[in-house]
């Protein structure tokens, strides 16, 4: 019951402030309603068991993305507002009604796939030490997606350097 | 009794709602942040699965999902900055430079 309340109050909050990130004319503003929708996903990790993730989710997404998105924000700073100018081959209700049918289509999914429970297999368990097991996983089976994830971020951070750096004259 | 089903509808509601804004805001910045809300749909049911299963490996690959993430806000962020060095604009609209 108690899991019942928490999830409906977080679902509610991650939707309407998701709404609010679309929807909010300042960026800035925009990137404050993400901070609020993230920490709310982080809370619905805690209650799934995944407590490693809900501080990771804090610590990169909190801490280090937008914060990133902040700085961008306040440095590309806009004299005319980007959506001033309506381009007429957009079709933004076009949009909004395509999006609504994939909303069916993965409700309509998610309905229909546990209306028979399938028998899932089951793995070595959960176990209460998060950490320890998530670290067990990325240092044995997974050692080498996590090696090259590494070597993604670094290029990352090199490619962001040179196109954010300003050409010697 | 929350199911996986319930994770599910939550995580396709956040997956459209940052379509949505991919194809309706014209501010990149903003764009960004809908694929931020797009990738943490992702990350729900990675771990909504991972907690039915009851196997780790669900989280493993929400973190490598978290790293992606980082690495493309990084880049875009640069692109951003680069272009609007150039243009002085953020409207995606006005960034067809490469349209044949």
């Amino acid at each position: 019951m108690a899991e019942a309340i928490a999830f409906y109050t977080l679902s509610a909050l991650i939707i309407g402030f998701a709404i609010l990130v679309i929807t909010t004319r300042e960026a800035v503003h925009s990137v404050l309603f993400l901070v609020l929708n993230l920490l709310c996903v982080a809370m619905l990790y805690v209650l799934l068991h995944a407590q490693f993730l809900a501080v990771i989710q804090v610590l990169v997404y909190v801490g280090g993305i937008v914060v990133l998105y902040l700085f961008v924000v306040m440095l590309v700073n806009l004299k005319r507002p980007a959506e001033a100018n309506r381009d007429p081959r957009r079709r933004g209700r076009l949009g909004v009604v395509l999006s609504a049918l994939i909303l069916g289509e993965l409700a309509a999914i998610a309905a229909w796939g546990f209306a028979v429970p399938s028998a899932a297999a089951p793995g070595p368990g959960l176990r209460a030490d998060n950490v320890e097991q998530i670290g067990m996983l990325l240092y044995t089976d997974y050692l080498i997606p996590f090696e090259v994830a590494s070597i993604l971020l670094l290029v990352a951070m090199v490619g962001a350097i040179v196109l954010a750096k300003r050409e010697a004259r | 009794m929350i199911t996986p089903a319930h994770y599910m509808i939550l995580s396709a509601a956040l997956f459209v709602i940052g379509i949505i804004g991919v194809m309706t805001r014209r501010n990149i910045i903003i764009v960004l942040m809908s694929i931020e809300l797009i990738l943490n749909a992702v990350n729900i049911n990675l771990v909504a699965f991972s907690s039915q299963v009851q196997n780790g490996i669900g989280q493993v690959f929400a973190i490598f999902v978290i790293a992606v993430a980082a690495a493309e806000t990084a880049v875009g962020l640069g692109i951003i900055l680069a272009f609007y060095r150039n243009k002085e604009t953020v409207n995606i609209d006005e960034m067809s430079i490469m349209r044949w």
